[in-house]
């Protein structure tokens, strides 16, 4: 979390709105742990990492639905064998991510 | 708007041990509750500060005993606790302090302490009043140098439960008042070097300077895992090695 506030607050003092992804489960094994944090702010720009980049990019279109609904939700990646291996992973795990507004 | 953020975004800018727990599904889905626990100088039970609610009394308190257990394992922890006749699922999400290993003495075992402690993530500090042994070619590689004595120091230091302070000089002057500040606070580890013999004095000269018995068996001595090795090198890896395992709570035996 640390590393990724100094953007978060830039974001927020040049008045955009931000989401923040959580890792909140790790089934199999996945490139990053429990709490692993990647924010997004209304423009795309992404800062910190849920994985070692195979569901990053989904994650920021989750992260921008969220901020126009406005509602947090739960998602659930299969990092599958087959895709993982084809992005260099070697995991094969499923993660699940808490996407959310940061308006608390 | 934006109270809890700013509050736990502060915690963490000064690298307070604290957990945000959130709502994942549900009715209160994305509610939030900031546990801070506040170590007091004095050394008096550490205070529970809160900021928010997940939207239930009950819940709040079975959620913030769960935080201070999930905090004091240092590890995220996804959990679900029973709220009237349904199920909250929660995340608790830990943030841990930046683990620090303080060095007294700027001996040789001093230098690659050093080099361990920062290959596993530690930020390391070494502390001598000697200015010959506290010297920059000695110790380029540390994160920080503190030619002071040792005591006064770790007064300034705020150290807390991710702090590890050992004390490598064998001189009482610098050893004994450094050992007493290190008491004084709830680090994680204490270990102070030197032999049976020399720690049977040292314990004698804390008692009289007043640190109950309980206070000394927190100090690890003879300092690290007995590896057998007798190089600088290896001890300083015995030291590294025993404060891992104390780190990582595993027990040991007979202790």
């Amino acid at each position: 979390m640390k590393e990724i506030l100094a953007d978060i607050d830039n974001w927020q003092q040049a008045g955009k709105q931000v989401a923040l992804a959580t890792v909140v489960q790790v089934y199999g094994s996945a490139p990053r742990p429990l709490g692993a944090k990647l924010a997004v702010s209304e423009d795309g720009a992404m800062v910190g990492s849920v994985s070692g980049g195979c569901v990053e990019s989904a994650t920021v279109q989750e992260a921008l639905e969220v901020l126009e609904t406005g509602r947090p939700r739960l998602v659930s990646f299969g990092i599958a064998d087959e895709t993982a291996w084809e992005v260099g992973l070697a995991c094969g795990g499923t993660i699940e991510v808490f996407i959310e507004p940061l308006n608390w | 708007m934006a109270e809890l953020f700013d509050a736990a975004a502060q915690a963490i800018r000064k690298d307070e041990l604290c957990a945000v727990v959130t709502v994942l599904s549900g009715d209160e889905i994305g509610r939030k509750l900031l546990v801070r626990r506040e170590h007091m100088a004095d050394g008096s039970a550490p205070a529970v500060e809160t900021t928010g609610s997940l939207g239930d009394a009950a819940l709040d308190q079975a959620a913030i005993a769960r935080a201070i257990e999930v905090m004091e394992a240092r590890r995220t922890t996804r959990v679900t606790l029973p709220v009237e006749d349904r199920e909250c699922d929660l995340l608790i999400d830990v943030h841990v302090p930046q683990e620090r290993l303080i060095i007294v003495g700027a001996v040789h075992i001093a230098i690659p302490l050093v080099s361990f402690a920062r290959e596993l993530g530690l930020y390391t500090v070494v502390i001598d009043a000697r200015p010959i042994f506290a010297t920059q070619d000695r110790f380029g590689h540390v994160d920080e140098l503190i030619q002071s004595w040792p005591d006064e120091a770790l007064q300034e230091m705020k150290l807390n439960e991710s702090s590890y302070v050992v004390t490598l000089t064998h001189d009482e002057k610098l050893d004994t008042p450094a050992l007493i500040c290190a008491l004084d606070h709830p680090v994680g580890y204490i270990g102070a070097l030197g032999s049976k013999r020399t720690h049977a004095k040292r314990v004698t000269a804390l008692r009289e300077a007043g640190v109950s018995d309980e206070q000394i068996s927190r100090i690890h001595a003879p300092i690290g895992l007995d590896l057998g090795g007798r190089s600088p090198e290896e001890i300083a890896l015995a030291i590294m090695a025993e404060i891992v395992q104390v780190r990582n709570r595993v027990k040991e035996a007979g202790r």
